[in-house]
Formats: C-alpha cells, structure tokens, sequence
C-alpha cells in the first residue's frame, strides 16, 4: 500500500471513518459524535433554563420537564464528556508516549461504535414515546414504576455506551503499559497520559457495578425480575449503592483528564516544567483511589446510620488534600514562569478560581450533617455544575484550542477563541453562581416551575440570561472551527513554538504511522529537553526499517449494530411477537461478525522501507 | 520470564542455569500442590467433624479458600516472578475495590 495520500470522494472518505481502525481517526469520530451530543445536551440545557426563567412557566409540561432533565444529564455525562475526552486521550495520548497506535486498533474501533450506538438508541427516545424521565441517576424507586419505554432507551442505550467505555478504557491501560517508547519511563509519562492511565484504570473497576446495575433494572423492568421492588421482597437502595460504586468514581474519570490538560497547558505556557512532577502523579492516583472509597456520600439522607454517613464524610473530605496539592503546583509552575496569554491558557487561568469553588462547596456538602440542609437543593446543582462544567468543560474547550492543530493541521482563531472563553465564562458564573444562594433560599432541584414571590423570580433570570451568554459562546467557537477548516491554512510540527512532549515533534497532523523511527525518550518533557540541546527534533531509537499496520475493517460497526437491533426486540418483545426474533436476530449479527472475525486470520500489513524514505519530505522525522 | 527463551537458539543462553532454575521452580510447585491438597483435605474435615458451628466453618473454608487462591497466583500462574508488578497491582486493586463493596453492603444494607 502506497502511503501517498489520494483524493477520496465524499463516498470514499465516509467508508475510510466507518471502517478505520486509526487512533487519529477514531479520535475525529469521538470528536464529532461527543461534539453533537454536547450540543444536544446544551440545547436541553437551554430548554429548562427557559422554562425556570419566570415563575409559572408553561414552555414545557412537567411530564416533558422530567424528560429533559433526565436527557441533559445523561447526555452530557456519557455520551459528551466521556465521549470529548475520549477524543483527546485517542488523538494524543499514543503521540505523547511515542507507540504507533493503541495496543488493539480493532478494539478502539468497537468502543467507539459501541458508544454511538448506545447514544443513538438513548436519544432515538424522543421519537419513540418519551425520554427516560427518572432523572440521570434513575434511582429504582422511580425507574420501575416510570410508564412507558423511557427508562428501558435509558438501561439498554446506557448498556452497550458502557460496554464502549470500558473496552476503551481496558485499550489505553494496555497500550501505557505496554507501548511506550524506548525511553519513556512511568515516571517520564506527561501528566495527561498519566491521567488518561488512572481514568482507565478507574473506569476498569467502576463500569463493572454499572453493568450489574442496569441488568438487574433490565430483569426488572422488562423480564418480571423484582431486584429493586420492595413489595416483592428486593431492595431498592441496592440500586442507589450500584449507582453510586459507578457514579463517583466517573466523576474522577472525568475531572482527572482535565487535570492532565491544564496540567499540559501550565506547562507549555508557563514555558517551564510543571512544578512538583512527581508529587502531581502521586495526587493522581491517590485521587484515583480514594475516589471508590466515597460513594455514600451522594446518598447520606438515604439513612445510612450516623457511623457510615461520618466515615464516607471523613474520606471525602480527605479527597480535598490531593486535589490542593494539584491546585498549588499549577500555581507554584506559573511562578516565575514567563507566561503566554493563549486561549488555552486563559481557560487554564478560569479553571482555577471556578474549581476552587467547585472544591470548596464540595467540601461543604461532604459535611454529612450540613448535607440535610444542602439536599436536593439547587445548592448541589451549583456545587456540581462548578466542577463540571468549571472543571471538565473548561478543559475539553482548551484542548480543543490545544491539540486543534495537531488533530487537523490548522490553528483555531485565537481572537475568537478569547471570545468564546469570555462569554462561556461569564456565562458559567452568571448562571451557576446564583444557584447556591437559590439552594440555600429552599429551591428545590428537579422540580419544573415556582410560584411568583418566594424570592426566586429575579435569581432563576439572572441564570437563565447565564445560560444565554455560554450558548453563545459555544456558537462562536462552531463558527470558529467552520472559518478555521474553510480556510484551511496548515501548520508545522509545533504551532504553539513551545511544545514540551513527542506529540510536537511529529507533523500536524501526523502521517498514519506516527513516528518513521520511534524516538529516544532521554527525559520527562522529551522535545523540549531536545530543544534545549540544540537539536531540531528527537533523536530515533531505532533504524528506518518496516512498519506493521492494522487493516481498515466494518466488523466493529457491524458488532455494534447487532446490538443495536436486539436492544430494540428486547424492549419491544412485552408488546409485540416481533420482540424476540428481533432480539435473536440482532445477536446472530453481533456474534456472526465476532465469529467472522474469529475465524477470519487478519495480519494487516507493511508499509516498506523504500516508500518511507521517499517520504521523507513530508516531515515524519522521528 | 526465567524459562520463556528456552528453545531460542542462542548459544548465550545458559542451560544449566535455566534447569536449575525450573527445578527450584518444581520443588515449590510440588510444595504448594501437596500444601493445597492438604488444605483441601482440612476443608473437608471440619465440614464432616461434628462439634464446629457453621458460624465457625464457613468463614475457616473462606480463609482456607484464600489461601489457595494466592497459593495458586503466585506459584502456579507465576506472580512472583519479576515483571507481574503491573497485573498485581490491578489485582490487588480490584480486590480492594470489591472487598469494599462487600463490607458496605453486609454492613449497611442486609444487616
């Protein structure tokens, strides 16, 4: 196979992403398919803030408020955050260590269909009789009482999303432990990869619970088992402790890879080396850890008894301790640093003071006597907005500045991206801020309207004007991403001038095989110690020689189709006799291709040394 | 790791080394075995004694089964061996993990 790029049609090019098994291709993908359900999620985001705006509203019915509330945060969590960063891990992380692609190519492909199919038959909901309305944590005692289908798109479309997360997580595990470069020692890992490591290996051990979790809800709701149904001598609280066992440690799974984004940032603008390395990867995976040890905390009102509620409060607040060390090394490497004001650079500056915030109602909701009061109040929604949206979405929008270039080979406008982050950052206080004082004035969470005069009619203005100012922040970065590709004017290796890791040593964005030679690794922040040296580019640790490369295949979107077809049977099948020969059906397609591909002996192919050192002028150098 | 390059055809491997080596490695295997054996063989006694509660033998069985389990990963799957840090680490941590889970529920939620 010749590795001179040819012009594909639209026909062409849409077969290459459906059948690629390339890390940066499949990066794109997460990229596009997260970046949809985030606006998605967003408009969702926008229908609520419009209908709490005035008191009394009736832009929505309370039946449809349920719905939404339920979609925005299951959209935003699974199918935009996870999937956003996602793109980012895909896209840099095999760069950042010096592999050629992630341990199993194939298997990236799965995860990501998995994902897309899980969201599309999650939202496929909204034409099909009404959205999941059980809120996203679908506590039991709602869910198998919720009428109609909703919450079975929720259990089954959350099913095969997960089973895309975690065979995704499993793959970058294997590819850090195994693929680096020669050279690149654990504690020689940049600190996103080192994120990305301890996010898969949460995400190892916390979808587990959530598969158990929704296949009991599964039994229940669609094959008469009573798991979770008191009356029948189950117990609904076993979902909620399911739930949970998932649902906090997922919420490290996402603030840990923005960590190691702003982690970069500081860095490479600050132009010098992140301050306390060493102690940065201990705090990441003491985070990693403490964070199963603290699950209870999200259901202390649930009657735990005083004894379980003050130990799940004293190990969450010892998560405050990490978590400082982090904030005051970005800090300390900010200090005497010479510091260019980039886009990314201004979330970085953002972060900080929004998650601090973040951090500290945190610390105060975590206070499990307070928590009674906080409780189902728009107090928590505060709190919880302020580390994910100040958290992981200032992070994923910075690395969409960041890595831009090293994804698609063109420079996003940093006049617009500076406009972007204003508004989105007035934006995010303006709408969230007012929310603790509503919280603590006694307004509820999850409910759909309020009466005039209890004091929260100018306050839920204030954040719905909020939530106007981050829409239109999102809709100058899309206008920003479609003049930056119309115009399509490429860059080098290093846009930003100052990059500190391998993946700016190669070119933006980087032929299919990454490196022609893998590099020698001789320190932490390997190009930059190059730089520093005086030399152009990273020293190759290995002669020119045959590179071996996985075949494209559709098997993945055909695995995941399969599935795809027999959730349909298996929510239909109470209702209609084609239930389940469709469920069957669906199976024989998914085993079908397991089996094809079983059988099937796949040994990709060779790019030769011949057609590598004609490349040589389309950089590639090691 | 020690006997995976045995048939590799490098004069520099060391033979005697190497068989050395996998008859230290028989010996503790023979050991755990029979030490397995004879666990097993305890299992079964204080289920046919009479005179044990069940209180007493059905946490002695768990430990026993223990035993055998890290009898069985460090001698007979090779998790002494150097080079396991990694997969002991994700062990141990997934056990962790899900020991916690256990604790909460028999404490808090059946109990």
């Amino acid at each position: 196979m010749s590795t001179i790029a040819q012009k594909k049609g639209f026909g062409g090019t849409l077969w290459d992403f459906l059948t690629t098994v390339d890390h940066k291709k499949i990066a794109i993908l997460y990229l596009i398919a997260g970046g949809f359900f985030f606006v998605v999620g967003g408009l969702e985001a926008v229908f609520i803030r419009i209908q709490l705006a005035v008191p009394n509203n009736d832009f929505v019915s309370a039946g449809a408020f349920n719905q939404i509330i339920t979609m925005h945060g299951t959209t935003m969590i699974f199918l935009a955050a996870m999937p956003l960063l996602f793109a980012f891990m895909n896209a840099v992380m095999p760069l950042q260590i010096g592999a050629r692609d992630v341990a199993f190519p194939f298997v990236n492909a799965l995860g990501f269909w998995l994902f897309f199919f899980g969201g599309i038959f999650l939202n496929l909901s909204w034409f099909l009789g009404g959205a999941p309305d059980a809120g996203w944590t679908s506590y039991a005692s709602l869910a198998i009482h919720s009428k109609g289908h909703g919450v079975d798109f929720y259990v089954l479309g959350l099913q095969i999303a997960g089973l895309g997360t975690l065979i995704g997580g499993i793959n970058f595990l294997v590819t850090i432990i195994n693929m680096r470069a020669p050279g690149m020692t654990y504690m020689r890992m940049p600190l996103f990869t080192w994120s990305t490591f301890v996010a898969s290996a949460m995400i190892l051990f916390a979808f587990p619970p959530l598969t158990v979790g929704l296949t009991l809800m599964m039994f229940d709701r669609l094959f008469g088992a009573n798991f979770f149904e008191v009356a029948m001598g189950g117990n609904t609280v076993i979902w909620e402790h399911l739930f949970w066992i998932f649902g906090h440690p997922e919420v490290y799974i996402l603030i840990l890879p923005a960590f190691g984004i702003f982690s970069e940032i500081f860095a490479i603008f600050s132009r010098k080396r992140l301050f306390g390395y060493s102690s940065m990867v201990f705090a990441t995976v003491l985070i990693g850890f403490l964070g199963f040890m603290v699950w209870a905390h999200h259901m202390f009102t649930t009657g735990l008894g005083p004894v379980a509620n003050a130990i799940f409060a004293v190990a969450t607040m010892a998560i405050g301790v990490p978590t400082g060390i982090k904030i005051f090394n970005w800090l300390f490497t900010m200090w005497g640093g010479s510091v260019k004001f980039t886009t990314p650079m201004y979330y970085a500056f953002g972060f900080i003071p929004s998650f601090v915030c973040g951090g500290v109602t945190g610390i105060m909701v975590a206070t499990a006597a307070a928590d009674y009061q906080y409780h189902d109040t728009y107090f928590v929604v505060a709190h919880f907005h302020y580390v994910i949206v100040g958290g992981v979405v200032l992070a994923i929008l910075a690395a969409t500045h960041l890595w831009w270039p090293k994804m698609f080979g063109t420079m996003l406008n940093e006049t617009l991206g500076k406009i972007t982050f204003w508004f989105f950052f007035i934006g995010f206080h303006l709408t969230f801020f007012i929310q603790h004082f509503l919280g603590l004035w006694g307004m509820p969470r999850r409910v759909f309207t309020y009466l005039p005069g209890q004091g929260f009619d100018a306050s839920n203005m204030v954040s719905s004007i909020g939530a106007a100012f981050m829409s239109i922040g999102v809709l100058v970065l899309l206008y920003n991403i479609i003049m930056t590709q119309v115009k399509n004017v490429k860059v080098g290796n290093d846009p930003w001038g100052d990059g500190r890791t391998l993946e700016w040593a190669i070119p933006s964005p980087p032929p299919f095989y990454n490196f022609k030679q893998l590099p020698l690794v001789r320190g932490l922040d390997a190009l930059w110690l190059e730089k520093m040296a005086g030399k152009k580019g990273m020293t190759p640790a290995e002669p020119l020689g045959d590179i071996h490369m996985p075949n494209a295949s559709f098997i993945p979107f055909m695995i995941s189709f399969g599935l795809f077809i027999a959730a349909f049977g298996a929510m239909y099948h109470k209702d209609y006799s084609w239930g389940l020969p469709v469920i069957i059906l669906g199976l024989l397609v998914t085993f079908g291709s397991m089996f094809l591909r079983s059988i099937k002996d796949d040994h990709g192919f060779h790019i030769h040394k011949e057609d590598l050192v004609d490349d040589t002028e389309k950089g590639a150098k090691a | 790791m020690t006997n995976q390059q045995l048939n590799s055809g490098n004069p520099s491997v060391d033979i005697e080394y190497r068989r050395r080596k996998n008859a230290e490695e028989m010996r503790y295997q023979v050991v755990s075995f029979s030490l397995m054996i004879f666990l097993t063989l305890i299992a079964f006694a204080s289920v046919a004694m009479k005179g044990f509660t069940s209180w007493f033998t059905v946490p002695f069985i768990l430990l026993l089964a223990v035993v055998q389990v890290v009898f069985q990963l460090f001698y007979f799957m090779h998790m002494s061996h150097k080079g396991h840090e990694a997969p002991q680490l994700f062990l141990f941590s997934g056990v962790l993990v899900a020991m916690l889970t256990v604790l909460t529920f028999v404490t808090i939620i059946w109990w």
